[in-house]
């Protein structure tokens, strides 16, 4: 046990450094992100009002471009220089077929390539004349910012979790050792702590979904909080994917017991049914409805807060104009950003914990023991 | 500015196709690929595990239970031991009293007998002396008084003195 509690410590502390290192990359990428959208949404206000500077406005629409999904893996810029990764974009149209080039063909200034133009974030058909085709049905199967990131996840999960196996079958019958000995918590904590309580006897057909179900979401949570790194969870259509998926597996394994409760709710009056019967058939689709929202909204937000209380820096100082002001707010807004960085941090687990919890619920309650 | 705030904003609720696909593909293959290469041997692993602990467990309980049994046995076993011990001596104290009892009766009838015996012997002897002795005193008799009437016819002192002298030589 001894040998086991200093390599933990040993973990936390590289941990801690790694933390520290983390976030003052971070607060510098996100500085130079900033700058970057700056002068972008500048550049984007062609024949217009000139905006000058920054403003509570375009923060706002840095903050969203900061969360939302890209073609390309923006890391920082040092003036007008962009390190950024160039990503696949893969385009199917009925009138160009299928395309796949690298996202840095697009043309830096124009946001062109053949004809497809690149628009905040989303690829439109343009026509020879550089107007936007409003028709058209474009189908953006990009690799984009957020694929990536989670191909990075899959990686790390699949190495992970195979070298653990690898060291079950290397030793078998021994205590933990190692990495092994961290996750063996994990993993008896997702056995014994979300699937055995809500699925009763059922809970070993589930429990391996359930594994990479929590620790898909915690480990791309926890990613998304690296300094300029994707915002998988905090993506709609990621959370939408493992709702769906929750939906149909509660529903394909609802017994009969499940699904007469639903259609025809049994010791209840017969007029009162007919409310009942909505209610229960909405509830289907607002459970998996209030996953894919809840993490969602708790990841996006995070990001939107901390983001938010670093921008204060920028915006205090005008621009540069008031340096004073930023450095004075910079001494409240960097330790409350820690703060909020090191909740995410807990955050990122309750949030795998409460949507695997709440799945193994579902389905736990799709099939309850038959009473007679 | 303001309307591409909100188009991104909407942008935010709006889940891309190409997201959902890839997001799908990959999760997908994550849940498929970990169940077969890690949570299915890790799991029974842990599992197997577990059993040989509880089993370890049961295992020593029933030792111990057995051992406890094995305990109140042998206890049992030495106090019958003891009652046994007991009971033989006892057994043994009480034969040696009968022996004992037994030799010293056999030893006074034997002492008894042999008393007999001597006293009978000495009976026999006694009246073998007695019978002896009457007929020596008889024939010493018979020769006193042979010798008496052989003197008697010379001189009466002298045959008196002669009695005398005789009886003085005989000595019973």
């Amino acid at each position: 046990m001894r040998y086991v509690n200093s390599g933990v410590r040993g973990f936390w502390r590289v941990k801690n450094f790694a933390f520290i290192l983390v976030f003052m990359t971070f607060t510098g990428s996100w500085a130079s992100t900033v700058d970057s959208v700056g002068q972008h949404d500048d550049h984007q206000t062609v024949g217009g009002h000139e905006e000058e500077g920054l403003t509570t406005s375009n923060m706002s629409s840095s903050i969203l471009h900061h969360i939302s999904d890209a073609h390309e893996w923006h890391f920082f810029s040092v003036g007008e220089t962009h390190v950024s990764l160039p990503l696949p974009v893969i385009l199917y149209s009925e009138e160009y077929g299928l395309d796949i080039f690298f996202s840095n063909k697009f043309d830096h200034h124009t946001h062109t390539y053949k004809n497809y133009k690149e628009e905040h974030g989303h690829i439109i058909l343009i026509d020879d004349a550089g107007a936007p085709v409003m028709e058209a049905h474009l189908l953006d199967l990009s690799i984009t910012k957020n694929v990536a990131s989670m191909l990075l996840a899959f990686i790390i999960m699949v190495g992970l979790f195979t070298s653990v196996a690898k060291a079950y079958k290397k030793r078998p019958g021994q205590a933990p050792k190692g990495l092994q000995s961290f996750m063996e918590p994990l993993i008896l904590f997702v056995r014994d702590d979300i699937a055995r309580p809500n699925m009763g006897h059922h809970y070993a057909r589930f429990t391996p979904y359930l594994l990479s179900l929590f620790f898909f979401i915690w480990i791309n949570n926890l990613l998304g909080l690296l300094p300029g790194a994707a915002n998988v969870t905090g993506n709609i259509a990621v959370t939408m994917v493992l709702a769906l998926l929750s939906l149909i597996i509660t529903n394909v394994n609802g017994n009969k017991s499940y699904w007469m409760h639903i259609l025809w709710p049994p010791g209840i009056p017969f007029a009162v049914k007919f409310i009942l019967i909505p209610v229960e058939l909405i509830s289907i689709l607002s459970k998996p409805f209030a996953l894919m929202i809840r993490l969602f909204a708790n990841m996006t937000a995070g990001h939107i807060i901390i983001m938010s209380i670093l921008s204060l820096i920028f915006l205090f100082s005008e621009n540069g104009t008031n340096a004073g002001a930023g450095f004075g707010v910079s001494f409240a807004s960097v330790p409350f950003a820690i703060f909020l960085y090191v909740l995410e941090l807990l955050v990122a687990a309750i949030q795998a914990f409460i949507f695997t919890m709440l799945t193994a619920l579902f389905i736990g309650q799709a099939m309850p023991e038959e009473h007679h | 500015m303001s309307n591409l705030l909100e188009k991104k904003k909407m942008e935010l609720l709006t889940p891309a196709l190409g997201l959902f696909f890839w997001t799908l593909l990959v999760f997908l293959i994550i849940v498929f690929m970990l169940k077969k290469l890690a949570w299915k041997p890790i799991l029974s692993a842990i599992k197997d595990r577990e059993d040989s602990i509880e089993e370890a467990l049961q295992t020593a309980a029933k030792a111990r239970s057995e051992m406890n049994q094995l305990q109140a046995s042998i206890a049992d076993a030495k106090k019958e031991a003891a009652a046994e011990r007991e009971r033989i001596m006892k057994e043994a104290g009480e034969m040696k009293l009968a022996i004992l009892s037994q030799a010293k009766k056999d030893a006074q009838a034997e002492a008894g007998r042999i008393v007999d015996d001597a006293r009978e012997a000495i009976q026999k002897e006694k009246a073998a002396a007695m019978s002896d002795i009457k007929s020596q005193v008889a024939a010493l008799s018979l020769e006193i008084a042979e010798k008496v009437l052989v003197k008697k016819f010379e001189n009466r002192t002298e045959q008196e003195a002669l009695v005398q002298e005789y009886l003085k030589t005989i000595s019973i």
